[in-house]
């Protein structure tokens, strides 16, 4: 396909992964249309674009669709040129698709989790989710974003942390990153909010809020969810 | 690139073979450092210390983890026999099938390890994983990446041929060939090309190791 062909989005606007290829997009500058699913009454298009996870995103360039956040952003940096998500040297390449995977398994789906959960289990997961947040801490110390001076493929991917991550803390009643051991973070998470393409672009607070009250009732009320 | 190339493996583990078809299916040479996973070394530990696992390839020092990760890495430094296509598309097409592999191919992984319950519930999720690549990944032509090997085959080839050697030492049969025709006949494609076939580990072999290796578990899970 040509860059030129024309591009669509399917997202949910509360969901932490495909705001990420939003992100991307925007920042390289690409028009695109945005088709919202609802998440709790999916469309027959995402089900036929996406059969065999049937999520968001997918994203459709000319003919053709693919799905899974991360891979669509290395799509979408391979067919886009202009201002590069990912960097060039193989090495900090594999590094930063490391982290991305790191933070993927280890903290957004285990916090997620722990949200999800009660007593014994929610502790053992935050314990989890702590440990991992830690590492990533590390990771980002001396830096202004993980991908260096610009932001970058590692800070897209870690972007759900600034809005989606403190509405699990809050309505979860749980803490995982708090500003006394996790400085660093809390220092990219201002960066990440304040940059232009960034902070016009999240969900607001209370519609994540919502979306967390909606589906909690809805899971008391037929458990097999 | 002429700089000292080394893997850090354990011979049982389909995660490190994924690496070791990569450098065998371009020709780089390295060398190879044995792991005893229940006494990981010094090396290991520095080399990967956030999972502590194999495999850890270090290239001049540099060390890369997690085995598909590791195979896009050597993608990208050794061109010769390229495993991913030229097309965007096409790369995000292998891609997600290899995002595929590492999600589901836990289930695999989960029939080594647990019994009872769990088991049965990893059984499912085998199941489910073998009907979906069965009837969505795209024609396989010989393999997935089309005349000649590519990534999609390296990170299902581990998943298959280790699904073999669980069905054996449980004696059941999961990957039967009327239900699975297609993802049947590209194992066999698969195993028998030829820098895999001489790069497998002995069926037999590892059946006598996880045998021993759930008895020691189950033994200790009781004490």
């Amino acid at each position: 396909m040509g860059s030129q062909d024309v591009v669509k989005l399917l997202g949910v606007e509360v969901s932490p992964v495909s705001r990420r290829v939003e992100w991307a997009l925007k920042l390289k500058g690409v028009d695109y249309e945005y088709i919202e699913e609802d998440i709790f009454n999916k469309s027959s298009l995402l089900l036929e674009l996406n059969p065999v996870h049937k999520k968001v995103p997918v994203l459709v360039h000319g003919p053709k669709a693919m799905a899974e956040s991360l891979v669509i952003l290395e799509y979408i940096d391979e067919t886009w040129r202009q201002n590069p998500l990912l960097p060039q040297d193989p090495y900090e390449r594999a590094k930063a698709r490391f982290w991305a995977r790191f933070a993927d398994e280890k903290l957004l789906r285990v916090a997620w989790s722990a949200l999800c959960s009660l007593g014994e289990e929610k502790e053992k997961k935050l314990k989890l989710a702590v440990e991992a947040a830690e590492k990533i801490e590390e990771e980002i110390k001396g830096k202004k974003f993980f991908s260096g001076e610009r932001i970058g493929y590692l800070d897209i991917a870690m972007g759900w942390m600034v809005r989606w991550l403190p509405v699990w803390e809050e309505v979860g009643s749980m803490q995982i990153v708090d500003p006394v051991n996790f400085p660093a973070t809390k220092a990219w998470m201002k960066e990440f909010l304040n940059h232009p393409v960034i902070k016009d672009n999240l969900p607001p607070t209370e519609k994540l809020v919502l979306y967390l009250h909606r589906r909690s009732k809805m899971l008391s009320s037929n458990p097999r969810g | 690139m002429g700089e000292e190339l080394k893997l850090h493996g354990a011979w049982i583990s389909p995660f490190v073979y994924r690496v070791i078809w990569a450098l065998k299916l371009k020709g780089v040479p390295y060398e190879y450092i044995e792991e005893d996973l229940s006494n990981k070394s010094p090396l290991l530990l520095k080399y990967n210390p956030v999972h502590k696992k194999v495999p850890a390839l270090v290239h001049a020092g540099k060390p890369i983890c997690e085995s598909m990760i590791i195979v896009e890495y050597i993608e990208e430094t050794w061109p010769q026999y390229p495993l991913l296509p030229i097309d965007p598309y096409e790369r995000a097409m292998a891609r997600f099938w290899v995002k595929f592999a590492e999600e589901k191919g836990d289930a695999v992984w989960a029939l080594f390890r647990t019994s009872g319950e769990e088991q049965e519930k990893a059984m499912k999720g085998t199941l489910e994983m073998l009907k979906t690549i069965e009837e969505h990944s795209p024609d396989a032509k010989k393999f997935f990446g089309g005349d000649k090997i590519g990534i999609v085959d390296i990170a299902f080839g581990a998943i298959g041929y280790w699904l073999g050697v669980v069905e054996e030492l449980l004696g059941v049969a999961l990957f039967e060939a009327h239900a699975f025709p297609r993802l049947h006949a590209w194992l066999k494609n698969f195993t028998e090309a030829p820098k895999i076939k001489e790069n497998l580990p002995g069926r037999d072999e590892l059946v006598v190791f996880v045998r021993s290796w759930r008895a020691e578990r189950l033994l200790a899970s009781q004490n």
